[in-house]
């Protein structure tokens, strides 16, 4: 078979990519719903107008990208029966019910109130129409934690039994399954992830004004914001992604031996961690190292002298358990996203207290590489998430469901390669078609910077909102 | 009743619940170029469902989720089958939802020309091949023994199949031009009228013409009924709109679409998807659905959550229930009408 179409390596880079791609926006989706309702609250409780300026403004942009999570979920949800038939008539049963959930729980919540905020300002009493946005952030985050525990099925299957004469794993507790240990890790800690990313959105934003020196009254309090947001989720992230580790550790040990590219087993000292490896990370050609002795064994065991698996002891346990194959994701993407991922999030929370401390007192630092550097905080906590996501995905081959399923054993099995082929070149052209206008469209919001106060009317005092939107 | 008879009639009322609601989005998408002289009016088209196509449109993802939670079997067959068809619906409502949200970014009119062709677009195409899709599942396709799907792309548009996705596509364009006549006023409220007068008469022969055929060649008594019921309701409709009885004849359009989803639901149980080449390759209700927990599970879920969302969406509706005029868009001539620019 030709074997640039081959329907599994396809499926694979589809899936990959449209994950990828809907996953660039919904952390800010999620983030941003619980900045523009802090800042509309602040309006409602205080009446200051400039809190009510920031609404609209990081409002506008919150809802250019809003848009596109939408469209790209409705693609997510069609692809498991799509392009991974088999894998869903597998875990159907099971992974179904967490999906059917987010949907009924939480997207209908959400895209009721997004529209009843977009449409409502005049319509709606001043806390009924705040608590429109309020809903809309609950909505979105009781989404992650649906579909976040759908995927911990996949990292750590629980509450299921094997059905032999069907072929597929069915569901014996649901509170066992929404409470599985991995989702319970995750979730706080992709929470957490998402407000670094919304704070990284206002810092950029707020930093390229404050160079510029315009909008002083609206943007200062909001960089104040965006920084304590950013050091106080950065720590929630750390903390939440040390208990996710533990998590792992216990369900896919062999996913922490590939993050640190750990062949052999290793005990205390030894189980040191890496922080930049120069040559190849296969444990062969080691040119150059900075390592920390026991940061791996307290990372994996919360202890100094704790055992850490390696992946040839790993590899060779799961022959004998699952029969002959190899077990060990790609190395070079564990050892490398796992770096990226900490090492960009560690790096937002220091960067964030300097900022702090640069601008404290209302002091407005004149160098100009304090406010570039700041400007770049959006796309890197967002690269930090989205490397995460990869090593977590990655970290999990072959598996599709660890331990029960094969990635290989997932793929549809009627859709050819050409067909998927075709799908895969017409979303990677309307996304990276939508990417640019998307691109575009915020990058003209955040020039145009916030509108002017709003006009009052003439009796009540009130502000004047829009009445139609579209 | 069993467990999964139940959530066939529930996956039915689901898709009643897509199709009676996205179903008069797409139309007003498809009648920009009928209705819509221009930018201004345009603008009152889309702001008629401005607030409400989000929400419409998720019914389809909770439908599509809750098939994957009671029928696995079902939803992986259908979607990997329809596989083309799917993604050509996909791409469809991404292109129709993010030119709601990108038209009025900015003011050239070649911008707007671009994302209103995207829209029409957009809305024509998923509200075609939902029918051709569906109607395909009631004929029954070529299944091998594992339930896959082993046909084409091509051997999906046969005459049925496509006698039933222009019944949709019609069906959908008088149901969206009608709420045109109900949620506007002025001009465009009586041009909808008359639009709704000529496409009436056609929507009546396909649709007639596609029920009969679904009746005779997969009915059974019920359907029999369910049709004859979605033929009148469609008539009736049909002499509301004539009368001016703006109120009734989109209910009576949203009875319309609900007894013609249940017809092909009706013809189609206790079969879900019907393998035309060997009945012993079909999906059941039996055989594609999930086990009695998973049901029991998400009965309980719907059985909560549905009310308290019928409730608020229903409430929804209410907020945004004004008539929509060439007055309400910024920028347009016409009567100031300061006093609704108020908050209350
Ligand atoms: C801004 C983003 C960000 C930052 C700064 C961090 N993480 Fe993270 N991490 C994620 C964003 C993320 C993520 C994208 O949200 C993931 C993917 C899956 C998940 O649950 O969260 C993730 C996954 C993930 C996993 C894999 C879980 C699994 O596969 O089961 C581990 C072990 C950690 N993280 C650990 C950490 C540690 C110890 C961090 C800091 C010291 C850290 N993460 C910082
Ligand atoms: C929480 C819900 C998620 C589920 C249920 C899920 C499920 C899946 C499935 C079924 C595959 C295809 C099989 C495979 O190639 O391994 C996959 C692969 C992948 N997913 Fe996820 N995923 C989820 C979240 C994410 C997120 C949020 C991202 C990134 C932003 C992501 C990134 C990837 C990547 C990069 C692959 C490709 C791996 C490969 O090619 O082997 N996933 N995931
Ligand atoms: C691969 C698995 C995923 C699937 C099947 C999926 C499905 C969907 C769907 C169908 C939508 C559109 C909702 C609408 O129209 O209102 C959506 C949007 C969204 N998704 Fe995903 N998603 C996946 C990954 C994720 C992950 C990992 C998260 C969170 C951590 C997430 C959170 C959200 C949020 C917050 C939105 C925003 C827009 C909205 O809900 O309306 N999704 N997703």
């Amino acid at each position: 078979m030709n074997e640039w179409l081959d329907p599994l390596l396809l499926s694979r880079w589809q899936f990959g990519l449209t994950t990828i791609y809907h996953f660039l926006f919904v952390p800010l989706t999620i983030g941003m719903a619980l900045t523009v309702a802090i800042f509309q609250t602040a309006w409602v409780r205080t009446g200051q107008v400039k809190y009510l300026q920031l609404t609209h403004f990081f409002g506008k942009i919150f809802l250019i990208n809003f848009a596109m999570g939408v469209v790209t979920g409705i693609v997510q949800e069609f692809q498991f029966g799509m392009n991974w038939s088999d894998y869903s008539r597998f875990v159907g049963d099971v992974f179904g019910a967490p999906l059917a959930f987010e949907g009924i729980v939480a997207f209908f919540l959400e895209a009721t109130f997004i529209g009843l905020w977009i449409f409502g300002w005049d319509k709606l009493p001043r806390y009924l129409h705040l608590a429109t946005i309020w809903l809309v952030a609950i909505g979105s985050a009781a989404s992650a934690y649906f579909i976040i525990a759908a995927n911990a099925f996949m990292q750590n299957p629980v509450a299921f039994r094997i059905n032999e004469a069907k072929g597929r794993a069915e569901l014996t507790d649901i509170g066992e399954l929404l409470s599985n240990p991995i989702a319970v890790a995750a979730f706080p800690h992709t929470l957490f992830a998402c407000f670094m990313v919304s704070s990284g959105l206002i810092i950029s934003v707020t930093a390229w004004h404050l160079a510029r020196n315009q909008h002083l009254e609206t943007m200062r309090p909001a960089l104040k914001f965006g920084l304590w947001m950013m050091v106080i989720a950065g720590i929630g992230t750390t903390l939440m992604g040390d208990q996710l580790s533990l998590a792992m550790v216990d369900a896919q040990p062999m996913k922490m031996a590939a993050a640190e590219a750990l062949y052999q087993t290793a005990t205390g000292a030894n189980a040191s961690f890496s922080i930049f490896t120069l040559g190849t990370p296969d444990g062969v050609h080691e040119l150059f190292s900075i390592r920390v002795p026991y940061l791996l064994s307290f990372l994996s065991t919360h202890t100094f002298d704790g055992t850490v698996e390696g992946i040839n002891n790993l590899q060779a346990q799961y022959v004998q358990l699952y029969g002959p194959g190899d077990y060990t994701p790609i190395i070079w993407i564990t050892y490398w996203s796992f770096r990226w991922m900490i090492g960009l999030g560690l790096l937002h929370i220091f960067v964030a207290v300097i900022g702090l401390w640069v601008t404290r007192g209302g002091r407005h630092p004149r160098n100009r590489w304090v406010w570039k550097a700041a400007i770049w905080s959006f796309p890197l906590s967002l690269g930090a998430m989205i490397v995460g996501w990869v090593f977590t995905e990655m970290g999990r081959q072959p598996w599709l469901v660890f331990g029960l399923l094969k990635t290989e054993d997932g793929v549809s099995p009627g859709v050819s390669g050409l067909e998927v082929l075709i799908s895969l070149c017409a979303f990677t052209l309307t996304y990276g078609a939508l990417a640019v206008v998307e691109f575009r469209l915020i990058l003209k919001a955040v020039r145009t910077g916030p509108d002017d106060a709003p006009a009052q009317h003439p009796e009540t005092g009130e502000p004047v909102h829009r009445v139609t939107v579209y | 009743m069993d467990l999964n008879v139940l959530w066939f009639w529930i996956i039915a009322a689901m898709f009643i619940g897509y199709f009676v609601l996205d179903g008069f989005d797409f139309g007003v998408g498809m009648s920009l170029p009928f209705l819509g002289r221009d930018d201004t009016d345009r603008r009152v088209l889309i702001n008629t469902i401005g607030p409400i196509w989000d929400l419409n449109e998720t019914w389809v993802i909770v439908a599509g989720a809750s098939l994957f939670a009671a029928f696995p079997e079902w939803y992986a067959t259908l979607f990997s089958g329809f596989y083309l068809a799917l993604l050509l619906i996909l791409l469809a409502l991404i292109a129709r939802g993010v030119s709601f949200e990108y038209r009025h970014q900015r003011s050239h009119p070649r911008w707007k020309n671009w994302f209103d062709g995207m829209i029409v677009v957009g809305s024509a195409v998923p509200a075609l091949l939902w029918g051709v899709a569906f109607a395909n599942v009631v004929q029954g396709v070529p299944l091998d023994a594992g339930h896959n799907y082993t046909g084409t792309l091509f051997d999906l548009l046969n005459p049925y199949a496509l006698l039933g996705g222009f019944t949709t596509l019609l069906l959908f364009f008088t149901h969206g031009v009608v709420f045109v006549s109900l949620k506007t006023e002025g001009d465009i409220r009586q041009r909808a009228r008359r639009l709704a007068v000529r496409s009436g008469i056609l929507t009546i022969v396909v649709a007639a013409a596609f029920l009969a055929w679904t009746v005779l060649a997969y009915g059974t008594t019920a359907s029999a009924v369910l049709a004859s019921a979605a033929a009148l309701t469609l008539i009736v409709s049909f002499v509301a709109n004539l009368r001016g009885a703006e109120g009734w004849a989109f209910a009576l359009m949203a009875a319309t679409i609900a007894l013609a989803v249940l017809t092909l639901f009706a013809s189609l149980f206790p079969d879900v998807m019907p393998a035309s080449n060997d009945p012993a390759n079909s999906l059941t209700i039996e055989n594609a659905s999930s086990t009695p927990y998973t049901l029991q599970v998400m009965s309980w879920t719907a059985l909560i959550a549905m009310p308290v969302i019928l409730l608020y969406q229903g409430w929804s509706y209410w907020v945004f229930r004004k008539r929509i005029g060439r007055a309400h868009i910024e920028g347009a001539q016409g009567p100031e009408r300061v006093d609704e620019h108020a908050t209350t």
